[in-house]
């Protein structure tokens, strides 16, 4: 007879969930910025289809976390990446793998709205034109009416789509930031901190989009507002000082944290 | 003496300064109320109403000194009334010589007298100046000591003086430039009044070699401009062929690629490439460029001469490098890092994204920089006149000499020139030409630097 342990059984499940459910895996993360580091031996799995929340206090490293999921550290002089990354059980830094093609299926979307200086439309089709998504200009029309009629700014901008995207409101151009990376179908969405340039009407409309975008896509965001990671996210996951400090359900994260500093923050005694 | 009076005004307003400020340290404390100007402001308006007012004075009187004593002394120069103006002021000219003790031969009488009469109205006028000037400044002062106290609004006082000095020095950029404008426009209308403005402006031979005396020997001279242009355009033309692709092509490699030590150790060696003389970029193009040019040439079987458009314009085009570089340079760095972020995170590659997002957003810098090197290349003198060639002549042909329109200037020029034939005032003209080409170039930049500047 062979009795296991609660414990156990739960990581058995993990396994197997993970199996099935992990859309991208992070084993034991670190990051250096020169000499600095910026992440301690980070474990944190993301569910396919499921917003996943990051939070803690400025500068613990959720930003950092974030940006090793699509390589974008890459792009920092000086930074290195440690630990084991997958994206569907295969290695994101493996030597043999395209960044070009990785950030194609792992979008980004930043916390300023940074639409280029082009027109709305060309600001979609930017994306789909360097991938070769598109045959020719019927199908291009069509995936930038799709990308925004997913963002829902189809209806406010569907008169003005030759008109420079630098011209919308805050809130329009962080919606078209998400259109344009929606237009390239990726599978994962990076948010940072999407809606803090964003005033309550627009980061209402952000969220709501959110909420939608997950039948579709799997969304890691980061935030600074505890109202909006309990109400956009099923999973949560805290960082703290560069470590993560828990990782649960959005639901018992926010009513009862196993860790005591999950619980400090959310009840604003430190951060 | 006007040297050693604004010393002493400059000495005067620094004591003011001292003084106004200890004096309203001293009416501030124990003031009940607030008081309106930090001490240093009131000492230094005290200093402003001491030097300022009696330096203006100063500035008029000795601009205005010599012309007053000038018609006084020839008023009462006997028989002067019936004089010329020419012939008054070859005499006055006399007077003045004499006074400096410049004395060829030995003056007539009235003429000492006048130098007498001179130097006695010289006096006068200096120690009049002195009182006066010394008598603004103690007003000045005074009134200035006066007004210190804890309403008194001396931040405000200042303030606005140092506005008006702003705004003065402004004027001064302004006005310099309309004088400069103004002697040329004027120059080159004597030109077209001694040669038709359409026979200049669409003539196409430029032959300025006409004679000066009656007993040279010279053709008739012809003052068509096209030809002149025509050297310019190409030289221009190479040049910015040589410079256009160099300077952006490095610019995109120092902010996009290259690594910080590399860019570190060649973006000093660019400046120096910016601060060589150009008389050295003329060396350089007659003693080693022009004759690998000819030689080139030949081996092709091209007529080729020893000047050439083709080293003269390659040679300025390396002058002008550094221009579009660091201008590229720096419309390309002023791309935020936001832009490449959000293109990287499409999955798109480094060339992509310099092609499509970086490029089109420093554009309008890049062409701003491209068109002021441009009128760089216009106007450039010194590598033209060694290594382009005199001769007029429309050619295409790059290994042939052809001459500039600032090397044409410089050339009519050199030498003894009376201002009064069409071959030196078509110097003028030519400048004048120069002058609206290389200002549109100047203006379409600004424009277009402007109504493209996007908004990030
Ligand atoms: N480019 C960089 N170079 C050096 N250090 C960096 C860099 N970016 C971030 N860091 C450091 O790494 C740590 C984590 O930064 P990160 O941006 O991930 O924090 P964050 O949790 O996103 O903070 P915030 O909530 O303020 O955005 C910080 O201490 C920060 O100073
Ligand atoms: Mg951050």
């Amino acid at each position: 007879m062979n009795i296991m342990s609660e414990a156990t059984v739960e990581k058995a499940l993990d396994q197997k969930m993970s199996d099935a459910n992990f859309k991208m895996v992070g084993k034991d993360v670190s990051v250096y910025y020169g000499e600095k580091r910026a992440l301690f031996d980070v474990n944190l799995n993301v569910r396919k289809n499921t917003v996943t929340a990051l939070i803690g206090p400025s500068g613990c490293g959720k930003s950092t976390f974030l940006r090793t999921l699509n390589r974008m550290n890459d792009t920092i002089e000086g930074c290195r990446v440690t630990g084991k990354i997958t994206l569907d059980h295969s290695d994101v830094y493996d030597p043999s793998v395209d960044v070009v093609e990785l950030r194609a299926r792992v979008g980004m979307v930043f916390q300023k709205p940074n639409p280029f200086p082009k027109s709305i439309y060309e600001n979609i089709a930017y994306g789909p034109r360097i991938h070769g998504l598109a045959r020719n200009r019927d199908d291009l029309d069509a995936i930038v009416e799709s990308s925004l009629k997913k963002a829902g700014l189809w209806n406010e901008v569907k008169d003005r789509l030759h008109e420079p995207g630098t011209g919308l409101s805050g809130g329009q151009q962080q919606r078209l930031c998400i259109a344009r990376a929606i237009a390239v179908s990726p599978e994962v969405i990076l948010m940072d901190e999407p809606c803090s340039a964003l005033d309550p009407i627009a980061t209402a409309k952000v969220e709501e989009l959110i909420h939608e975008l997950r039948a579709n896509f799997t969304i890691v965001i980061v935030t600074h507002s505890m109202q909006q990671a309990a109400r956009v996210s099923q999973r949560t996951a805290m960082f703290h000082l560069g470590n993560l400090v828990e990782e649960n359900d959005t639901d018992k994260m926010f009513t009862n944290p196993d860790d005591q500093r999950t619980q400090d923050y959310i009840m604003g005694r430190f951060g | 003496m006007s040297g050693y009076l604004i010393a002493a005004l400059a000495l005067a307003a620094l004591m003011m300064t001292f003084v106004g400020c200890a004096r309203a340290r001293a009416t501030q404390n124990g003031a009940a109320e607030k008081t309106h100007s930090r001490p240093i402001y009131h000492g230094l308006n005290a200093a402003i109403w001491t030097g300022v007012p009696a330096f203006i004075f100063l500035l008029l009187w000795l601009g205005g000194q010599n012309s007053v004593i000038n018609q006084l002394v020839i008023a009462s120069f006997p028989g002067a009334e019936n004089l010329d103006p020419s012939a008054r002021s070859l005499i006055l000219s006399e007077i003045r010589q004499v006074a400096a003790g410049n004395i060829f031969k030995e003056p007539t009488p009235e003429i000492q007298a006048a130098v007498a009469h001179l130097k006695s109205l010289q006096q006068i006028s200096t120690v009049a100046m002195v009182a006066v000037v010394a008598a603004t400044m103690a007003i000045g002062a005074f009134l200035g000591y006066r007004v210190i106290g804890n309403r008194y609004r001396a931040r405000h006082s200042v303030e606005r003086s140092v506005t008006y000095f702003m705004m003065f020095s402004s004027f001064v950029a302004i006005v310099t430039t309309l004088g400069i404008v103004a002697s040329l426009v004027f120059e080159a209308l004597q030109f077209f009044a001694k040669v038709p403005v359409t026979e200049f402006l669409f003539g196409l031979r430029w032959e300025p070699q006409i004679a000066i005396r009656a007993d040279q020997v010279a053709g008739q001279g012809a003052f068509g401009v096209l030809p002149v242009m025509f050297g310019t355009f190409v030289i221009s033309l190479i040049s910015m062929i040589v410079a256009v692709p160099t300077g952006i092509l490095s610019a995109i490699y120092l902010t996009e690629y290259a690594d910080r030590r590399f860019r570190a150790a060649v973006k000093p060696l660019l400046e120096i490439l910016a601060g060589v003389p150009t008389v050295v970029y003329g060396f350089f193009a007659v003693l080693t460029v022009a004759p690998a040019v000819r030689s080139l040439g030949l081996g092709l079987g091209i007529p080729s001469s020893p000047n050439s458009a083709l080293a003269a314009g390659a040679v300025m085009g390396v002058m002008i490098i550094p221009f579009i570089s660091s201008l590229s340079d720096d419309a390309l760095a002023a791309v935020p890092r936001a832009m490449r972020e959000g293109s990287f995170a499409l999955g798109a590659t480094k060339g992509e994204t310099i092609r499509k997002v970086l490029l089109p957003a420093a554009l309008p810098g890049i062409v701003g920089g491209v068109l002021l090197a441009l009128s760089r290349a216009v106007g450039e003198t010194m590598i033209v006149v060694m290594a382009a060639g005199l001769i007029a002549r429309m050619t295409l042909n790059p290994f042939d000499a052809v001459t500039t329109v600032t090397v044409q200037i410089v050339t009519l020029l050199i030498g003894d020139s009376e201002f009064d034939n069409p071959k030196t005032l078509a110097a003028f003209a030519l400048g004048l030409i120069l002058f609206l080409v290389t200002l549109m170039l100047n203006l379409i930049a600004l424009r277009t630097v402007r109504k493209y500047r996007e908004k990030y």
